[in-house]
């Protein structure tokens, strides 16, 4: 088998570093296994939410009442290129080793990674005071705010991750263990990107549009 | 460890950056005119009521599969079949969650209308 023919799916090491690519088959497959049981848990949050939307508004406010596109909008541009960037450190990493790129990129990730908690923080905010939509008024409401929270909460702890992964290629250097955690945390990273689709498409443009 | 690839690789078998590079603009390209796509469906009421929820649902599972593809670098030819299997199988539980909660869910919600 060729050291190209990747040994685990998705960001890998190839032919650059042979040896970490080898190692990187066990934890990153173990990895997807998680990532697939997370997707699992914001499926089951996703089929609550659609049955309350429709069926949970009690005498709550509507969703598409609630709901600002424009910044639905800016928060799906914001994680894209959250997720863009990451790709960019991953390079930086896979191709040239190069400790300050890959500490460049991160930030830029993080900063559009928090700027995106933040808008949705303020989503919350102006939910609750303009609107009083609190997560007790509705089933619609509580679904919302659970499977939303959820998302942030998964945002946040990625942030939190990003900035573990940061000091340890400061102090640690990108050693072949530090390679693995950036790429399993670049999974992550992109995987939420994935979840945000699901929620802009099913709880934001579906709430507006029926 | 060495981050250059042995001697003894065959060029074909180092990726090269370039390529990889180009893969992550396309998908970011991608992505945005989808999204862009689905906001202005909603927008500009391009479609209405059940062609407008199809039309949304099929521009999500497309961004989703140029997700998967271009950033998380999944394609069918060089991946282990175990993985696929992995993700195919875990496609296939969501569906049967996720529809059979929102169809018994619908039904009960009609058996207890007034």
């Amino acid at each position: 088998m060729s050291l190209s023919e990747r040994l685990h799916p998705g960001i890998n090491l190839a032919g650059t570093d042979p040896e970490s690519h080898e190692a990187a088959e066990e934890v990153l497959f173990g990895f997807w296994i998680f990532l697939m049981s997370d997707l699992v848990l914001f499926a089951v949050l996703f089929a609550t939410y659609a049955a309350m939307s429709v069926q949970g508004i009690a005498e709550g406010p509507r969703p598409a009442e609630v709901f600002d596109l424009t910044a639905a909008f800016l928060e799906t541009l914001l994680l894209l290129f959250s997720s863009f960037a990451f790709g960019f450190a991953m390079l930086e990493m896979k191709y040239r080793e190069n400790r300050r790129g890959v500490l460049g990129w991160l930030l830029v990730t993080g900063l559009l990674g928090a700027g995106f908690v933040g808008m949705e923080l303020h989503d919350y905010y102006v939910m609750v005071t303009a609107h009083g939509a609190t997560p007790q008024t509705s089933g619609f409401l509580s679904a919302y705010y659970l499977l939303t929270g959820t998302h942030a909460l998964h945002v946040s702890s990625g942030l939190v991750w990003m900035a573990v992964m940061a000091v340890q290629v400061v102090v640690f250097g990108l050693s072949p263990a530090v390679k693995l955690r950036l790429m399993r945390l670049a999974l992550f990273w992109h995987m939420l990107d994935v979840v945000w689709i699901g929620i802009f498409t099913f709880v934001y443009l579906y709430g507006v549009v029926s | 460890m060495s981050n250059r690839a042995p001697a003894n690789l065959p060029a074909s078998d180092i990726e090269d950056e370039g390529h990889e590079r180009r893969s992550y603009v396309i998908g970011l390209v991608l992505a945005l005119v989808l999204t862009t796509g689905a906001f202005a469906v909603v927008w500009f009421d391009l479609f209405s009521g059940a062609a407008a929820l199809a039309a949304l649902g099929l521009l999500a599972v497309v961004q989703a599969v140029v997700h998967l593809r271009y950033f998380l670098h999944i394609d069918l030819q060089r991946s282990h079949r175990d993985d696929l299997l992995l993700i195919l199988f875990t496609v296939l539980i969501l569906l049967i969650m996720v529809s059979g909660t929102i169809w018994i869910l619908y039904d009960q919600h009609m058996r207890m209308m007034p």
